[in-house]
């Protein structure tokens, strides 16, 4: 069903015709759908990004990832968080460090890092933002950022792929498929 | 409440409906026994869907219904909830989306959307602190449980050299799409005019859920020429348009 054929698009009005009886069904149901908000079902799928905060650690690139958030992305906006005085303590055997508070858009985020022998061995959020879903889902997705001249999918550093309808016999060539196989 | 697996990405591949099912998880469980039983669950939610939907099965509903062996009201409700949704399609994008082609009943352009956030509520529901990117052919469902992670990268293929990406779009929790002819050609018409559009070589769309950027990646790459216009006037969308000439637009507050 969904892939050369995944077509999405109908070629003409003449269902109108042969379907009458689809339609005056459709028109009795559409109007928990109407107005042009999504079904219940659909609707209920950006609001999940309140989850605790347990900070993300990186073993080899000291604290500075952990709090920060999405450093390549210039839109994606948290960029005002940081956190702080961890890389001297890295030299040291074993320590734990506080950041300041961290200003980020889901509101105030205070990390603790521990560093064992120069590498950061745990991440603690100490202080989370409070729940605000509203903010979260229109924060949820940001604008695209542009690429001057086309690249390739690795010096972009990119998760996945979108394209139009890839299908299984494609997929060999694809980008996505690459992507797969290096992370398998 | 710290996480040891940082952001190491764990990926699994799946062919179901001759389409490739790509996951990318992150996060606690990224490699565990309880994503491994997600991923299953989420698959078994796509097959569940094909029998349902399928026009290639001629025991399917969707097939049964179009040859007018069965009424909506026979089927199961879900068969209800998508021709509702092909309906809104084809008001909101001004016939340019129709779920009805030749005559024949093909709600495939709404299904997959719908399919795969079906698909990712196990993804959703049973992996906390876990981050997912779940792909069916290149239109997916994303999401970031820890706002301390980074925002999943999603590379917009080029359409005239699918091996390049054009643009990188950051994306926490919400869905991108994208439709075009890169792939192959003809399998998007104007149902307008029964043609196919040649002003633009692909559109993606970034919304909240997959439903709404598939439905509309395909109404606004349909339209042609007013497809960017359009997409411009739909709420809370971003997207990036590539034209047949290779300029690109980007689309969106």
């Amino acid at each position: 069903m969904v892939n050369s054929t995944m077509n999405r698009l109908s070629r003409n009005l003449t269902w109108l015709l042969s379907t009458l009886t689809v339609v005056v069904l459709l028109f009795g149901y559409k109007t928990s759908t109407g107005g042009g908000s999504l079904s219940a079902e659909s609707s209920a799928v950006s609001s999940a990004s309140t989850a605790p905060i347990s900070g993300s650690s990186s073993t080899s690139s000291g604290s500075s990832g952990a709090s920060s958030g999405s450093s390549g992305s210039s839109s994606s906006g948290s960029s005002g968080s940081s956190s702080s005085g961890s890389s001297s303590s890295a030299a040291k055997a074993s320590s734990t460090v506080t950041g300041d508070v961290a200003q980020t858009r889901w509101g105030p985020v205070q990390v603790e890092v521990s560093v064992a022998s120069g590498k950061v061995t745990e991440v603690q959020v100490v202080e989370y933002p409070s729940d605000n879903p509203r903010d979260a889902e229109i924060n949820s997705y940001a604008l695209p950022i542009l690429i001057k001249e086309t690249i390739s999918a690795q010096s972009a550093n990119i998760d996945m792929v979108s394209g139009a309808t890839v299908t299984s016999g494609g997929y060999i060539q694809s980008l996505q498929s690459a992507l797969d196989q290096a992370g398998v | 409440m710290s996480t040891a697996t940082a952001d190491r990405v764990v990926r699994r591949v799946a062919h179901v409906m001759g389409m490739p099912i790509s996951l990318a998880l992150r996060g606690r469980h990224a490699g565990d026994l309880d994503a491994q039983s997600a991923w299953a669950e989420a698959m078994a939610a796509l097959k569940d869907v094909d029998r349902v939907f399928s026009t290639y099965r001629k025991d399917s509903f969707v097939s049964r219904l179009d040859r007018g062996a069965l009424d909506v009201v026979d089927c199961p409700p879900e068969v209800a909830e998508v021709l509702a949704l092909g309906e809104r399609a084809r008001r909101e994008s001004v016939g340019a989306f129709d779920v009805r082609r030749s005559g024949r009943l093909d709600p495939s352009g709404v299904v997959k959307g719908w399919a795969v956030e079906r698909a990712a509520r196990p993804l959703r529901h049973h992996l906390d602190d876990t981050d997912f990117c779940l792909s069916a052919g290149g239109d997916m469902v994303c999401h970031v449980a820890d706002p301390a992670r980074e925002p999943w990268r999603i590379g917009i293929e080029d359409p005239h050299d699918p091996t390049r990406v054009v643009a990188v779009v950051p994306v926490r929790e919400g869905a991108v799409a994208t439709s075009g002819l890169a792939h192959r050609g003809g399998h998007v018409v104007d149902a307008r005019t029964g043609r196919v559009p040649e002003a633009l070589a692909s559109v993606t769309v970034v919304a909240a859920d997959l439903v709404t950027a598939d439905i509309d990646a395909t109404a606004a790459f349909a339209l042609g020429a007013e497809g960017p216009g359009w997409l411009a006037r739909r709420p809370g969308r971003t997207g990036v348009v590539v034209h047949a000439d290779g300029a690109i637009q980007l689309v969106g507050e």
